[in-house]
């Protein structure tokens, strides 16, 4: 009789456990693995394919498996720091297998030049390009990530990658440049 | 967030007494250099250069052309955007430029100017003004501040009309007299002499802001400038004169609120948010010049100071007048330099001018040309002692050392946690450093470089939405298409089936007749998974990825296909037209009998097969027997076919089936006779009219047609990949014509049709 209490009562309390476990599962879901989130946070989204994936996200899924840090051209040497951080690993330097760091540049295409076969356009991963056939194409400057994936479709080698111009508003004080003394804070009192 | 209350710091105000911010240094204020002497009118200089953007936010469009003559006071840039306001001509002259110039800004890069060339004549343009503003509305009032181009003058830029355009209910309206910065006098200068208009400009922001109190606020180190605005508002008790303890920072917007009211302007907030707006002398006098005299703000005061001027003092300069000219006006002695070396602003707040021709914009409120002996180069830098004097002077309440040291070592998210962002680069720290450590260059450094990380981050946070959503279409894309797809192999799977179960129903002689049909419901298949897929001329990857398959698809079917059933096919063609032309003749009589009578006693099973590849051939065959039946008789059996009669039913089906065949075949041989004429080689009508005369011919001249459009076909797709392709191709095409190679030639012919077909697929896409 005694051992049925017992039973009962621990089924009962399974029950009761099963349904939060069960609500919990539901309510706490979480969607995807948080890591892979934070390493493609971190990743520059040039979608540019050098680490040898289809874009930023597959490459992050693959170091968030064990894959190597240091396979982002466009990302350089700052990137590799920061995935280093978020992995607890050491920094490596950049291999070279994938492409040197290089000044942020933008695709452009000389449009006396461009045939209008469209070619770029369906290379081109975030739709930087607008044109349509038999129609010149140009580069949305601004949405350009610099990937360089639009050069070597172009049947007719019109599309160069120029680097990004400085303008004010994406200068920044360079020591090396810019002497400290050119600003004249410090006065003789 | 508790700040005191308004009859409190009225109380306090009234009682003589102010609070005070912490920190803050005493530097030595060097301001009597400029400010014995009235301010001066330079002369017209030779060019006038106005950057599109003169303020915080974006620039204008530029609404004039190079050649365009200008009028004094004339819009040269429309506004954009709600942040922007536009920019005038400063006097009259022909516009020689419109290009890139180097502006005041400490990088020396170019922005985008005006360059205007003046005739000397200063002819004014138009003028509107609003003497009895009271009367407008206040939008009109506030549109008319956006017009006149007017930001603030203080320093920062920021547009006026957002500034007064504000909902908040305001209790303190403050005019900045205070002009803390060392050798600056603009403000002095402009506040003894045009006392009056400045007193004008606040009647014009007391009535569009109307505040519960407005306070002048003046250095106690300018008595002359707080008696001539005491005694321009003397009639107005609301003006609350103030004179406050000269402390630098104290002209800062922050610092000034809280002397005046105690209350602090909480972080990545605005002063609005404790009641309060602020405007600077300079701006409250071109507020008035714009409402009263409809003068947009084209000129402003400029001290030019240092002891590397031998005559320092303010002018009224033109905005756009380069530095050069008005360093010439004030006798600018380069011998007094070891290198020439001028700043825009203050010793504190200013940078070092690139170039001697950036011309002075609307926040140029001083031009200081030092002597050698007058301040350090800053280049013996030592290293810090932690003597902590940074943090007694700053008026922020920050720890600059801590921001060095992070700053310094690029740790940038370090350095937000210490709240480089509340810096308000006042430079307070640097002066009293011991080491001689330019700390204000380095959070100036850092923030710039934060800035452009925020930026980078931005962007490549859309880079990546954008990215993500084009995967995502490509995807959709490929599910549809394969969706197609199988709908395509499912309609071809039940033509097939169709005409497999009419044959053995049927159970004639016409096995000859159940390919051709089966071929054609095949062609058809093929012909509306072309019909069905996307546009061709669509700029994405569905193009290339969707259309290459389905060529292949239709061109390796086309080949496996034809050459097996082509020669049966092609007889079959044959008789199919000699007896399409008897049944089309024959028609014309039927038809009077077969319209009229409904499919009241046809047997259901017979129907069902028939039905199957009836359906689909109906529409199409229809249209070209209609045209085909035209020449015989002017009636349409089309819209309602009859279903055969059971009684009749084989031979009316066969007879159908042959009809059906003809049509297509038909339909095709116009198709390539479109695609002829197109071609402007053979403008016979070949099929539609002749192919029942003779079968030998029609098929020839099919296939010449054919071979003609394969052959275009080709040449347009060898025209990208290799020209030299198209002559091969072009000594082939005749080849095809050749009667001894007729199987090769049938072949092609197939191979053609099927490409004929797609280039017509394109050219209607296209089109």
């Amino acid at each position: 009789m005694s051992i049925s209490f017992a039973v009962i009562a621990i089924g009962v309390l399974a029950l009761i456990f099963g349904l939060i476990l069960g609500y919990a599962s539901i309510r706490f879901k979480v969607e995807s693995d948080p890591l892979v989130e934070q390493i493609d946070d971190v990743l520059p989204q040039t979608q540019c394919g050098q680490c040898g994936y289809p874009g930023c996200r597959p490459y992050a899924e693959a170091i968030a498996n064990g894959d190597e840090i240091n396979k982002c051209p466009p990302g350089g040497e700052s990137t590799i720091k920061k995935l280093a951080d978020l992995m607890g690993v050491e920094p490596k330097p950049l291999d070279g297998a994938h492409g040197e760091e290089d000044v942020k540049k933008v695709a452009y295409i000389r449009e006396d030049e461009c045939i209008g076969c469209t070619k770029c356009i369906q290379a081109c991963p975030v739709d930087a390009i607008l044109g349509a056939a038999k129609h010149m194409h140009t580069v949305l400057t601004d949405e350009c990530t610099g990937c360089d994936l639009c050069v070597d479709p172009c049947p007719v080698d019109c599309i160069d990658m120029v680097p990004l111009v400085q303008t004010t508003s994406t200068w920044k004080w360079d020591f090396s440049v810019t002497p400290k003394g050119d600003i004249p804070i410090k006065m003789v009192s | 967030m508790t700040f005191p209350s308004f009859e409190k710091i009225i109380d306090t105000l009234d009682a003589g007494k102010q609070f005070s911010f912490p920190g803050g240094v005493h530097p030595d204020d060097k301001k009597s250099l400029s400010n014995v002497s009235p301010i001066k009118t330079p002369s017209l200089p030779q060019l006038i250069t106005l950057p599109l953007r003169q303020h915080v936010g974006s620039e204008g469009a530029c609404c004039v052309n190079v050649g365009d003559y200008v009028y004094k006071g004339q819009v040269l840039s429309q506004a954009t955007t709600p942040y922007s306001v536009p920019i005038h001509a400063p006097t009259s002259g022909e516009v020689v430029a419109i290009a890139p110039h180097v502006v005041a800004h400490p990088s020396g890069l170019t922005e985008m100017c005006v360059t205007i060339k003046p005739d000397g004549k200063d002819t004014w343009g138009v003028l509107t003004s609003m003497q009895d503003y009271t009367a407008h509305s206040k939008d009109s009032i506030i549109d008319a501040i956006c017009q006149a181009g007017i930001s603030g003058m203080g320093g920062a830029g920021f547009p006026t009309h957002i500034k007064a355009s504000g909902s908040k209910p305001v209790e303190f309206l403050i005019l900045n007299g205070i002009e803390c910065e060392p050798y600056i006098t603009s403000d002095d200068r402009l506040m003894r002499e045009f006392a009056w208009q400045i007193r004008q400009g606040l009647d014009i922001l007391d009535f569009l802001i109307a505040p519960k109190a407005i306070i002048i606020a003046v250095e106690d180190n300018k008595p002359e400038a707080l008696k001539a605005l005491d005694i321009a508002c003397q009639d107005k008790e609301k003006y609350r004169r103030v004179s406050v303890e000269t402390k630098y920072p104290a002209g800062g917007e922050k610092q000034l609120i809280q002397v005046l009211t105690n209350r602090e302007v909480p972080r990545n907030g605005l002063p609005i948010d404790v009641g309060v707006l602020m405007f600077n002398v300079g701006t409250c006098y071109a507020i008035a010049d714009a409402i009263l005299n409809g003068k947009p703000l084209i000129e402003r005061i400029v001290t030019v100071t240092g002891e590397a001027v031998d005559e320092p003092c303010n002018f009224k300069a033109l905005l756009g007048t380069p530095v050069r000219h008005l360093l010439k006006e004030a006798k600018y002695n380069a011998s007094k330099q070891d290198a020439p070396k001028v700043i825009m602003g203050g010793p504190m707040m200013g940078f070092t001018l690139a170039d001697a021709s950036i011309p002075v914009v609307k926040t140029t409120n001083c031009l200081l040309v030092p002597s050698a002996s007058e301040l350090t180069d800053g280049d013996n830098e030592r290293a810090c002692i932690r003597c902590s004097a940074c943090a007694d002077a700053c008026p922020a309440s920050l720890l600059p050392q801590q921001l060095f040291w992070h700053a310094k070592a690029n740790e940038y998210d370090k350095a937000e946690d210490y709240n480089l962002f509340d810096c308000i680069e006042c430079g307070a720290c640097t002066y009293v450093c011991p080491s001689e450590i330019p700390l204000v260059h380095y959070y100036r450094q850092a923030k710039s470089e934060i800035r452009l990380q925020r930026d980078e981050k931005n962007k490549a946070e859309k880079a990546k939405q954008r990215f993500e959503a084009r995967n995502a279409r490509l995807e959709q894309e490929k599910r549809d298409r394969e969706e197609k797809h199988r709908k395509a192999k499912e309609a071809r799977l039940a033509a097939a089936n169709g005409v497999n179960n009419t044959s053995t129903t049927a159970s004639t002689d016409s096995g000859t007749k159940d390919k051709v049909a089966a071929a054609l419901a095949r062609a058809k298949a093929k012909k509306a998974a072309l019909n069905a897929t996307p546009d061709v001329s669509r700029s994405d990857t569905t193009g290339a990825a969707n259309v290459p398959p389905d060529a292949k698809d239709s061109a390796i079917q086309g080949s496996s296909d034809t050459p097996a059933n082509d020669k049966k096919a092609q007889v079959a063609a044959a008789i199919a037209r000699a007896k399409a032309k008897k049944a089309a003749s024959a028609d014309a009589n039927q038809t009077a009998t077969t319209q009229p009578l409904p499919a009241t006693s046809s047997s259901t099973d017979e129907r069902r097969d028939d039905i199957e590849d009836e359906k689909k051939a109906k529409v199409a065959a229809a249209i070209a027997r209609a045209k085909a039946k035209k020449a015989a008789a002017a009636n349409d059996d089309t819209p309602q076919k009859p279903q055969p009669d059971a009684s009749e039913s084989s031979e009316v089906s066969e007879d159908k089936k042959a009809r059906i065949a003809a049509a297509v075949a038909k339909a095709k041989a116009k198709k390539a006779a479109q695609h002829n004429t197109a071609d402007e080689n053979n403008a016979k009508d070949s099929s539609e009219s002749q192919n029942t005369a003779s079968d030998k011919d029609a098929q020839k001249q099919a296939r010449i047609a054919a071979a003609v459009a394969k052959a275009k076909a080709k040449k347009q797709q060898r025209d990208v990949a290799a020209p030299q392709d198209s002559e091969e191709l072009q000594r082939q095409a005749p080849d095809n014509t050749n009667p001894q190679d007729e199987k090769t030639a049938r072949i092609a012919a197939a191979v053609a049709k099927a490409k004929a077909k797609k280039a017509l697929q394109q050219k209607s896409d296209q089109s």
